[in-house]
């Protein structure tokens, strides 16, 4: 078993452009799935952050604060991921760095993984914001009722009531947005950073197997899709604790 | 004769456990009670009964001001609730530590539906009242055999009928210890052969002498159970008194049709 795996990805074997170490290029796939991961999550957590903030300052905020939110979501929800990005690494950089210059600093060079994680977690949590808050809006009136019945502070309220039964309805957008976040970090090969997709694209540049390098990165999309999936489905299965019906998340 | 509900003392020696004073409430220019006043003492058993519209539930949700009375005064327990000029409560505070003396029952049970019964019942005690956990599941533990529902502690709402649903509703209520009980239209959303077991239970707490308010449309059970009941038509008091006074010899023609059409 080992043995024919090993023939498998041996450098002259048919999978041995795929192979870990050079003349197989298969440890630098594995570095942009591990940027790829990292940005993901990084986004996430930014987006699921301004999310919260952003529900519960749409649904409870003053007008300023609603206003705010409502031009924020617009906006992200309207420009495509991809001007956003160009506009805040390039334009933004470059603002930055005059800025820098002129005040007699050094040019600042950003971490692209930095500004890819920042950027699509300001996009994430404009989609966020909006799941959250109607995930809020479909708690039954009459659990928050009881509560407030029952002399809950406003914060108890939404520790104990509120965010449990909200998590059930949430859930399911939530993983699409996770899916969305694994692929938009594709999006970032546009500034060069090496994630999966620019770095598959280097692959098969380099050594013309495009077949065997995009199926590749297909594969290994495709896998973090059903991880990710089964490990939404178990989120969910125990945030829908109690309820009735079983909903058919994950895949 | 319906058997009185145990009372210790005569009822002018009984402290007021609730008191309502001229009572105004308006949903935009829809004037839904106008100027009610309701007194229950120690031990009382208050029915409000009234046809759909008449404003029963929402002068017994003003109570907990879970809606905002327009103006009015509200007493409970010797401590009046300090409102604004508009009727708003001037201390959220206060507020909260009223509501944490009286156990509500909603028409819909409102259980909630991510919590066991054992959970729910709970919940109230430990995070808001800080009784210590283990006191309150025993507590707990005690109530739901009194509503028999031991062998449901780990079930989740969602999983039981109406009338379970609603008595473990009942034993949350108890589980905060209240000083009075506030019924809304208990039995209303339950299919007729759940409604005894229902009543059962809330009869079972005014023999044991509990201040309650009750909104009801089971005219044989007001008039069995209660101490006192309010006749609402259209968010004024029409007529009230003793029960039997009341179903047995009622003097307004609105009240004569009121019980006849519910006959």
């Amino acid at each position: 078993m080992l043995d024919s795996l090993s023939a498998l990805f041996a450098p002259d074997g048919p999978l041995g452009l795929l192979a870990l170490s050079p003349p197989g290029w298969g440890g630098n796939l594995l570095l942009g799935l591990w940027h790829s991961m990292q940005i993901a999550v990084g986004a996430y957590a930014l987006g699921l952050s301004i999310g919260i903030v952003g529900a519960y300052g749409k649904l409870y905020g003053n007008e300023v604060v609603r206003d705010i939110f409502s031009l924020y979501t617009t906006v992200v929800r309207a420009v495509p991921e991809l001007i956003l990005i160009l506009i805040l690494y390039y334009a933004g950089t470059d603002m930055i760095n005059q800025v820098l210059l002129g005040a007699g600093f050094d040019r600042w060079a950003p971490s692209r993984l930095l500004i890819g994680t920042v950027v699509l977690g300001v996009v994430m949590g404009a989609y966020m914001t909006e799941v959250l808050r109607g995930a809020i809006l479909a708690v039954p009136q009459g659990q928050i009722e009881a509560a407030r019945a029952y002399g809950m502070s406003p914060l108890l309220l939404a520790r104990r009531i509120t965010f449990p039964q909200m998590m059930m309805n949430a859930i399911g957008g939530m993983a699409n947005l996770w899916l969305n976040a694994t692929k938009d970090t594709a999006l970032l090969a546009v500034i060069g950073l090496n994630e999966l997709t620019l770095t598959t694209k280097q692959a098969a540049g380099t050594t013309k197997a495009f077949m065997l390098f995009f199926i590749a990165a297909m594969v290994i999309y495709m896998i973090v899709s059903v991880v990710s999936g089964r490990v939404f489905a178990a989120i969910e299965r125990w945030a829908r604790k109690g309820q009735p019906k079983l909903g058919g998340g994950g895949v | 004769m319906p058997s009185a509900p145990a009372q210790g003392a005569p009822s002018a020696q009984r402290a007021d456990a609730i008191r309502i004073e001229n009572l105004h409430k308006s949903f935009g220019p829809l004037e839904v009670l106008k100027g009610v006043s309701l007194t229950a003492r120690e031990g009382d058993v208050v029915a409000i009964i009234g046809g759909s519209g008449s404003g029963k539930s929402t002068m017994l949700r003003c109570i907990n001001f879970l809606e905002t009375p327009s103006s009015g005064r509200i007493v409970i327990g010797g401590e009046e609730i300090r409102l604004k000029p508009d009727g708003t409560p001037a201390s959220r505070r206060q507020i909260e530590l009223l509501r944490r003396r009286l156990g509500m029952v909603f028409q819909s049970f409102n259980l909630w539906s991510h919590k066991t019964v054992l959970e729910n019942l709970i919940e109230v005690p430990v995070h808001v009242l800080g009784v210590p956990k283990a006191e309150a599941i025993e507590r707990a533990q005690k109530l739901l055999a009194r509503v028999g529902l031991s062998e449901k502690a780990d079930v989740y709402p969602a999983f039981m009928s109406g009338g379970q649903q609603q008595r473990a509703a009942i034993a949350r209520a108890l589980a905060i210890e209240p000083r009075a009980m506030l019924f809304d239209e208990p039995t209303s959303a339950l299919d007729p052969e759940l409604v005894g077991e229902v009543l059962n239970v809330i009869r079972g707490l005014a023999d044991e002498g509990r201040t309650m308010i009750l909104v009801t449309h089971e005219m044989k059970f007001a008039r069995e159970v209660s101490s006192h009941v309010i006749y609402l038509h259209n968010g004024v008091i029409e007529e009230e008194g003793p029960p039997d006074q009341l179903f047995g010899d009622p003097k307004s023609d609105r009240l004569k049709q009121f019980l006849k059409s519910v006959a």
